[in-house]
Formats: structure tokens, C-alpha cells, sequence
């Protein structure tokens, strides 16, 4: 899949500002006055920040609004439900808290709660496609989720789950990897199945339709950098899970937590390159690549 | 509406003969030019009589050689087009409802005004069957041609898609599938016709037919090979000449 950088932008981005706002909700003693102002400033303009990118690569943005009916269906429509509701029912949450000092718990949880929904119903755009094998797996919304919660418990200062978080986010990473190496594979789709013709014998694409990659190709067949993928898997192993704790335990909290703030949005951001830059469409299948 | 009918009153679609194929892209152009002048959005090009020329087809034809354990290699050529799922997934994915399989031929469509041109049922389809259109934005494909189907205004040997119109070897034929009578559903009984990637669950509605086994003569293991490593004379010339520059190494 082509690896647009609104999509990057948009599910790091977002990742991680509603997983701040996960953890503002749920907090029994949160922030008010200005410290709760730039605590929630800083998650909305990342939540709404990515979700507006992800309206760049859109045909018609203008028609944006149209995807919030098809919610029976589409994760892509309950996604942007749930986004508009957690920014919403958080929103008032902030509000009392800026404002008038209160806190509305029950506010607060229900906005949690829909802050991971949002993450989870992005997942599940990615998870539900049986065309991309690779995605089509739990450790999909596992690993979303889970990076998630420990960037914004790294972003919110809560060390203490910044690390067991980060810890079990890098391990669905691993697995994650490791799984979909083989996830094309073990689908069972080949070229044969494609074509309906492998049980004739071993087929071969002898000739593409035409004489220069079209959509088709651009989109989902994106092969460029895939021979880099083990040196960009272990920066994004290095900066995305594993400099983040070192640097949370060093002394100047402030300045070293914002540098493994950085260091972790680095990670995730070469994490998901990779994520849809080795994606391997089954579309490909018939143009003999992968 | 996003969500699929359970059952279609008539279920349109085509049966593909990759037997009788001759890989001629006469359909290629015929779609293209039909879905140009009308339904929807033309199918623009990108540069078209530059170096990399690019383009929207609703219809596309590959070429593939399947290579049989026993036997010499074959060519097959491959079209391919929306084969109008029955379980779709390009439909469900759908945020804005734009796309949908109408109930009452099965004819997958896409409604260009709702649509947003995300993308996503281009990534939902296995078969690479849409195609986003790079100068509206808006996704485009395969329409069954239900503006020739249909259409009074055409005579009647017109009324079916413009590339099983054209197809000048008789390999696109085009009918009702939930009628067991029809022309498409006896040549899928009579020729075994499959599904492509039944793995993914989309229950196409169009059917491929394999190619037809090749004929055999039952003396071939027994005849001599023709082509033979030279001996003698001719053996000597030979190797002499691949030792020339430029000869075979
Ligand atoms: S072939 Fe592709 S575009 Fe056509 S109905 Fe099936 S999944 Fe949808
Ligand atoms: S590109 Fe258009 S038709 Fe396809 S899923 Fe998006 S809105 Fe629907
Ligand atoms: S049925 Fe019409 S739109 Fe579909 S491939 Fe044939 S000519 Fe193109």
C-alpha cells in the first residue's frame, strides 16, 4: 500500500492524542485551571490535528460529512462517529474542568472509553480487509491500542504505566511483525487461486495489461524501501519502545520526557511506513509482485 | 446503502472464456470508450502520449503462461473486470454509502456524488477492479454497463455490456446467473466455471472458464526429439563458433 504521509500523520498522531485523552478522562484527580487547559490543548490539536490530515488524501473532502451514514457497515463511518463523540463528550468534560473546576467523572470515563473506540474503529479499517493479509489478524487493533495507551501515558507524565505499556506495546510490535511476514503466505492466495488457474500448473505473469504502473499498482503495490525494512523496524523498535523508558528514568524530567515524547512519535511514525509501505495487497498477485 | 441485499432478484453478470481469448484488448477499448461518453464521469488519462501514460480501465487483460507439469507451456489471456460479488466487500467498507449492489439485478454501482473518493473499497477488493479516477476523485468501476442493458433507445443486439459486444472471439458472454437456464449458467455447468480467489468469500457472480485441456497425440513420448545436441561435423562448427567473440559462452 501506498504509504501516504496523511495516513501516517493521521494514525500516529491521533494514536496518541486520544490515548492522552483516554488518560485525562480516567484520572480520579485531574488537572484544572490552565494545567488541565494545556493538558487537553495539547491532545486536540493531535486527535483533531490527525483527523484532518486524514481528509487530505480524499478525492472530495468536501463530501467528508457523507461518511458518517453508513455506520452499519463501515468501520471507516463508525470511526469518525466515534471520533466526533469522544471529542465531544470530552469537550465538556474539559470545559467543566477549565472553567468551573469541576469533575465529572462519569463524564470523563465515558469519554475514555470512547477515546479508545476511536482508536480500536481505526484498527478495524485496516483489520477488516482480507486483501491485505498482513492486517487481516486481532494483533492489529492489539497493537494499535496498546502503542496508544503507552504514548499517552508517556505524553501525560504517568511513568509508571508509560513503562509496562511501552514494554507490551514493543512485544505486540514483535509479534506482530513476525506474524505477517508469513501472513501472505499462509493465506493461501497465490497466483493459482487468482487465476483459478494453478491447478493447470505454475502460472506466471507473462504480460501486464499495459505498459506503465496505473492506480492499481501505485496504490497497493508499493515496493519501494521494502529492502531497508529490518534497519527502519529496529529505529522504530529503538526510538518507538525502547529509548523512551531510558530516557524517562533519567534525572531533568521535563526536558528528557519530552525528548522521549519525541523519540516515541519518531518510532510510531516509522513504524506505520512500514505498516502500509509493506502491507502486500493481493491485487499485486496479478501483476506477478507481491 | 451499504449494507448487501440477502438475495438479488436476478443476478446479472459475465462468464469469461479464457479458452477462447485471443488477448486482442478489443473489450479494453470498448469499455473505456462506452464508459467515457456515458454513465458517470469520463475515464480521464494522465499524460497519455507521454513516457509513463496512465489511466482509468474498468476492464483490464492480463497475460499469463501456466506451465503444466507434463507439458509445453501455454499462453492464456486474462480479462478482467468487476465480477459483481455477491458478498462484496468493496460495498460494506463503504463510509458513504455510495457504494451499493442493487437488489433487484445484483449490479454493483457506484453512486458519484456521495462518493468521497477515499479509497477503500479499492483496498477492499482482492480482484483490483476500481479504479480511482485521477481527475475527479471519485472511484470508478465496472458498471455492467446497466446504461446499455437496459436502454430503449438501442437496438436490441446492442442491449448487453459494450465489451461482450465487441469481444471479436465470442470469449465475454453475458446473462442471468440466478436463472439456471440461461446461456451463462449452462456454459458455467458445461465448462466447470470458477471463481476467482474463492478463499477471499466474495462469491463472485462472473464465472471464468478454464482453458479446454490441449490435444495430445498418444505417440509423443514415443517420437524421437528433433532438437538434439549436433554430433560430428556440425558438432565441431559448433563449438568452434562459440568460441568466437561473441559467440555463446
Ligand atoms: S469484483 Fe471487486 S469491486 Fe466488484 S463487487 Fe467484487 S469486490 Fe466489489
Ligand atoms: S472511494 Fe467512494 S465508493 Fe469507495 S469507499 Fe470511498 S466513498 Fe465509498
Ligand atoms: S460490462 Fe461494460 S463497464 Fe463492465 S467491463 Fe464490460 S464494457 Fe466495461
Amino acid at each position: 500500500m501506498h504509504p501516504a504521509p496523511s495516513v501516517i500523520v493521521f494514525t500516529t498522531f491521533s494514536g496518541l492524542g486520544f490515548g492522552l485523552l483516554f488518560w485525562l478522562g480516567i484520572d480520579p484527580s485531574p488537572p484544572t485551571g490552565w494545567v488541565a487547559f494545556a493538558f487537553f490543548a495539547i491532545a486536540y490539536a493531535l486527535s483533531v490535528g490527525g483527523l484532518l490530515a486524514s481528509t487530505f488524501h480524499l478525492g472530495h473532502p468536501e463530501r467528508a460529512m457523507k461518511a458518517l451514514t453508513q455506520w452499519r457497515t463501515s468501520w471507516l463511518s463508525r470511526e469518525g462517529l466515534c471520533a466526533i463523540a469522544a471529542l465531544l463528550v470530552i469537550g465538556l468534560f474539559a470545559a467543566l474542568l477549565i472553567f468551573f473546576g469541576i469533575h465529572a467523572a462519569p463524564l470523563g470515563w465515558l469519554g475514555a472509553l470512547l477515546s479508545l473506540g476511536t482508536v480500536f474503529t481505526t484498527s478495524m479499517i485496516y483489520t477488516q480487509l482480507k486483501t491485505v493479509p498482513r492486517w487481516n489478524t486481532p494483533l492489529t487493533p492489539a497493537l494499535f491500542l496498546s502503542i496508544s495507551l503507552a504514548g499517552g501515558a508517556l505524553l501525560s507524565g504517568r511513568v509508571t504505566e508509560a513503562y509496562s505499556l511501552l514494554f507490551i506495546a514493543g512485544l505486540f510490535q514483535i509479534a506482530w511483525w513476525r506474524r505477517g511476514d508469513t501472513a501472505l503466505r499462509n493465506s493461501g492466495t497465490t497466483l493459482g487461486t487468482a487465476t483459478g488457474l494453478g491447478t493447470t500448473g505454475t502460472v506466471r505473469s507473462f504480460s501486464p495489461p499495459h505498459t506503465s504502473p496505473n492506480y492499481l499498482m501505485k496504490e497497493m503495490v508499493f515496493v519501494v524501501g521494502r529492502k531497508h525494512t529490518d534497519k527502519l523496524r529496529l529505529f522504530a523498535l529503538l526510538l518507538g519502545f525502547v529509548v523512551p523508558p531510558i530516557l524517562l528514568a533519567l534525572p531533568m524530567p521535563h526536558l528528557f520526557g519530552a525528548l522521549a515524547v519525541l523519540s516515541h512519535i519518531a518510532g510510531i511514525a516509522i513504524s506505520r511506513w512500514l505498516f502500509f509501505a509493506q502491507s502486500e495487497h493481493v491485487v499485486g498477485l496479478y501483476y506477478g509482485a507481491r | 446503502m451499504t449494507e448487501l441485499p440477502t438475495s438479488t432478484t436476478r443476478k446479472l453478470g459475465l462468464v469469461i472464456d479464457l479458452d477462447t481469448c485471443v488477448g486482442c484488448h478489443a473489450c479494453v477499448i470498448s469499455c473505456k470508450g462506452w464508459n467515457t461518453e456515458n454513465y458517470g464521469a469520463p475515464l480521464s488519462d494522465q499524460n497519455p502520449y507521454g513516457d509513463e501514460p496512465m489511466g482509468t480501465f474498468l476492464n483490464r487483460v492480463h497475460t499469463y503462461e501456466v506451465t503444466p507439469e507434463d507439458g509445453p507451456a501455454q499462453t492464456v489471456h486474462f480479462p478482467k473486470s468487476c465480477l459483481h460479488c455477491e458478498n462484496a466487500p468493496c460495498v460494506t467498507v463503504c463510509p458513504t454509502g455510495a457504494s451499493y449492489k442493487r437488489i433487484e439485478d445484483g449490479i454493483v454501482l457506484v453512486n458519484e456524488q456521495d462518493c468521497i473518493g477515499c479509497g477503500l473499497c479499492a483496498w477492499a477488493c482482492p480482484y483490483g477492479a476500481r479504479e480511482m479516477d485521477q481527475a475527479e476523485g471519485v472511484m470508478k468501476k465496472c458498471t455492467l454497463c446497466v446504461d446499455r442493458i437496459y436502454n430503449e433507445n438501442l437496438s436490441e443486439e446492442d442491449r448487453e455490456p459494450a465489451c461482450v459486444r465487441t469481444c471479436p472471439a465470442g470469449a465475454r458472454h453475458f446473462g442471468d446467473f440466478a436463472d439456471p437456464d440461461s446461456n451463462v449458467s449452462r456454459l458455467t455447468k458445461e465448462r466447470n466455471g470458477i471463481d476467482l480467489m474463492p478463499e477471499m468469500g466474495t462469491a463472485p457472480v462472473n464465472k471464468y472458464l478454464p482453458p479446454r485441456p490441449r490435444d495430445a497425440s498418444p505417440l509423443t513420448p514415443f517420437l524421437a526429439p528433433v532438437a538434439d545436441e549436433p554430433v560430428g561435423f556440425l558438432g565441431w562448427l559448433d563449438r568452434q563458433l562459440d568460441k568466437l567473440p561473441g559467440g555463446s559462452d
